[in-house]
Order: C-alpha cells, then structure tokens, then sequence
C-alpha cells in the first residue's frame, strides 16, 4: 500500500491530505514534506488524515518529531479526521494529550 | 601478465579447435577458461582482448570492418567490466556487514539477557521473537529482596540496529536505579527523561511496567504509552484491560505517569504484550483483539511458559511464518 501526500496553502494554514497507510516504507516520504513545513515560522500545519486506514508506530515518530519542531520554530501542527483505528493509536501512546487533535469528525473503520 | 600469454595461446588453440571440429569439448574448456578468468579478477574486456588477438593470429588479413567492430566490442566491454567490477565488490561489503550485524545481533542477546525468576507461587511465562536480526522489543524482570518481583516490557520505534543500542541504554539505566525506588510511575519518570535528552526526535520508546507483590499478590502498574495489558479472571471467565495513562518515553521532559494497583486472585493471569502481538495480520486483514484473547485462554491451562510458545506459534503459522513485527508476550499467573 502506498501514501499519497498532497499540499495546499492558504494564507498561514498549509494543509497536508494524506491517504493510504503510513508506515516504516513510507513514513521516510512523509519526514521529508512535515518538517520543512514545521520550519516556516507563523504557520499553522494541518495534517488532513480522514483518508489514513492504517499507521503504524514509525509513522507516529513523523508526528512526535514535527511535534517538537514546531516547538522549536514557533509553528502549529494540527491533526484533523483521524480515522478510529489511527486514534487508539495517538490514544495509547498518550499523544492525545499533548497534540492538537480534532476528533469530531472520525471517519469509521 | 605471462600467465595470460600463456592463456591466449590457450583461448587460441581451443578457439581454432573449435572452428574446425564444432567439437563439444572445446566448449568445455571454454567454460573452463571462463570460470578462471572470473577468479583471476579478469575482466571481460581482457577475455575480448585475447579473443581479437587470436582471431587476429589465425586470420591476419581479416576484413578491416570486422576489426574495427571488434574494437567496438572492447570499448563497450570497458564500461560493463568496470560496472561488474563494482558489484563484485559491494557483494563482498554486504558480506562483511552481514556477519558484523549479526555479531552485535549476539551481543544484543548477551547485554538484553534476562532471567526468568523462579517465584514460589507465581508461574512465570515469557517469550519474545524479533522479526528481523535485531529485536526492538525487550522485557526484564527483577526481583528485590522484599519479594516483589518487577516487570518491564517496551517497544522501541524504529527498528534495527538503532533501536538495539537504544534498549541497551534503558536496561542499563533500569540496572542503576536504586533498588528501593522500584516504583513503577518513579522508573518509567527516570526513564522518560533518560530518552528524552539521548535519542533522536523521532525515536520514542513505549513501555509498561508492574510490580508484583508476591507478599500481598497485588500488581501495581504504569505505562509509558504502551499497548494494554489484560487481567484474566479465571472465576468470570473474563478478561478485562489494565492500562495507566502515561506519555511514551522520550517526546517530553515532564511527563508524569499514573500508578494503578490490581488485586491478583489465585488462578488469575497477567498479560503484558507488545503491538507485534496485537497488530498481526492475516493476509490484508487485521487479527482484532477478542481472537487474540480467544487463543490465550484456549492455552491457558497449561503452564504460563507452555501457554505464551503456544499462543506465538499460533500466530506465526497464521502470519506464513513471517512475522511483520517483534512479537513479545509475558503471562504472570498466580498458583497458590
């Protein structure tokens, strides 16, 4: 399975849509097009993740270390329509509590 | 070079055989010349060499545009020998990586290593299968001298050699702490800011930790964003999640983490497991928690070491013996 990654920017809000599965193969796809996002001081980093039916915990990495960069860089990452499968995910690991998470609108399985 | 002087009119002579008798023979020596040259290092490109050179001496008025096509041939060859010559010696480099991965491989299991504690009372099972050289996955237990015994089970994100040297580190950290602290909320805090300041961003590591007191059979437990255990009650029938909430290791320097305590009644099993467990795949399909709880129970009569073999070959048998992930699974039983 493969990961599309698509950019749109409006203003100060990039927004990143992903679809597929993030995972050890294409997790190093996705670290190249997050963190330079994450160094553009005053932006806001939606990650667009309704179409994501799998990811695994290298693909969890991706986001800790955007995470920390956008702390470094004065930026914003935010995580949008995550599927239920991908929230336990950011739920186990305690992600949810220290990320911008929106959880209303999740997609089903 | 006299030894391929001496080939050349070697080539030559089979060469002219050859064209006179069509003879199988020849053919043989061929391949024979051949295999030689490939273990004297001769590059193609010296075999085309040889080979003009003895046309050259059998047929000296040789039409001008065949031996210009032949010093095409030999142009060519140059960059294909050269080309051949690099592969041959990156084989040679994947080679020697090989062997030196698979020597820290056994240095990992030598560092890692961890007793199973023969606990009176307590029936101690405990496996864990890396899916590629190096495991990600480790788990270790320790015993104190009050009669707890603690248990640690962790996952490390990004595989391979990085993660292993990375589990070095924490089981040498765990190995420093001082044996009265053995809090599992104080251990997983220390650990937590010991990966915080010594791994890349974007390693973390997840883990869950209990202690169980063998004096009073209670199990007091954190977790470091680490998948759910299970408590099995055997009176119910049922199996019911133990978590704590708690931050993986390594993202931030303040994370606190949450201690629960669970009453282990006789007959009752704790389950500690890794995603490699949890996220096996059957083809495309996920295998969804209640089956993996299914297979646990149908072993679970037997002895904790004989339930956790059996519920692993389960698994590999249905993955195609091709685990994805580390695959680690730890059962605490108590007996009396």
């Amino acid at each position: 399975m493969n990961l599309t990654i698509d950019v749109t920017n409006k203003e100060k809000i990039t927004t990143v849509s992903l679809a597929g599965e993030v995972d050890a193969f294409t997790a190093p796809k996705l670290k190249e097009t997050l963190l330079p996002l994450t160094k553009e001081s005053g932006q806001t980093i939606e990650v667009d993740l309704q179409e994501v039916s799998y990811m695994d915990s290298t693909g969890l990495g991706v986001f800790i270390s955007a995470l920390k960069s956008t702390k470094e860089h004065d930026t914003a990452l935010k995580l949008i329509q995550m599927q239920e499968r991908v929230y336990r995910l950011f739920k186990i690991t305690g992600l949810t509590e220290i990320m911008d998470i929106d959880n209303t609108v999740r997609g089903g399985m | 070079m006299s030894t391929l002087k001496l080939d050349l009119e070697n080539y030559k002579e089979l060469m002219q055989q050859y064209i006179e008798t069509q003879d199988e023979q020849a053919l043989y020596q061929a391949e024979q010349f051949s295999k030689h040259s490939m273990q004297q290092n001769i590059s193609p490109e010296e075999i085309i060499n040889v080979h003009v050179q003895s046309l050259q001496h059998l047929y000296p008025d040789m039409p001008e545009h065949i031996r210009s096509s032949l010093d095409f041939l030999l142009e060519t060859m140059i960059s294909y020998g050269l080309a051949y010559q690099e592969y041959q010696s990156l084989r040679e480099r994947q080679l020697e990586l090989k062997s030196e991965i698979s020597v820290a491989a056994n240095m990992q299991k030598t560092l890692l290593a961890t007793e199973k504690p023969e606990i009176e009372g307590l029936d101690v099972g405990a496996i864990s299968i890396p899916a590629k050289q190096m495991n990600g996955d480790y788990y270790h237990f320790v015993k104190d001298d009050s009669g707890a015994l603690g248990v640690a089970i962790a996952d490390v994100v990004g595989k391979g050699v990085p993660a292993a040297l990375c589990m070095s580190m924490i089981k040498y950290s765990m190995d420093s702490f001082p044996e009265n602290r053995m809090d599992p909320g104080v251990i997983l805090g220390s650990l937590n800011r010991v990966v915080e300041r010594n791994v890349d961003s974007s390693m973390f590591i997840t883990m869950f930790y209990g202690l169980y007191n063998i004096n009073n059979h209670t199990f007091r437990f954190s977790s470091a964003g680490h998948e759910p255990g299970y408590y099995y009650d055997s009176k119910q029938d049922y199996f019911e999640e133990i978590d704590a909430s708690g931050l993986v290791l390594g993202v931030s320097p303040e994370a606190t983490y949450e201690q629960c305590t669970k009453e282990v009644h006789v007959g009752d099993m704790i389950i500690m497991l890794t995603d490699g467990v949890t996220e096996c795949r059957q083809g495309d399909r996920f295998i969804e928690e209640d089956e993996v709880l299914e297979i646990i129970k149908q072993y679970a009569h037997l002895p904790a070491q004989e339930t956790v073999e059996h519920v692993y070959k389960h698994f590999e048998r249905l993955q195609d013996f091709q685990l994805r992930d580390d695959f680690t699974l730890i059962i605490l039983k108590r007996k009396v």
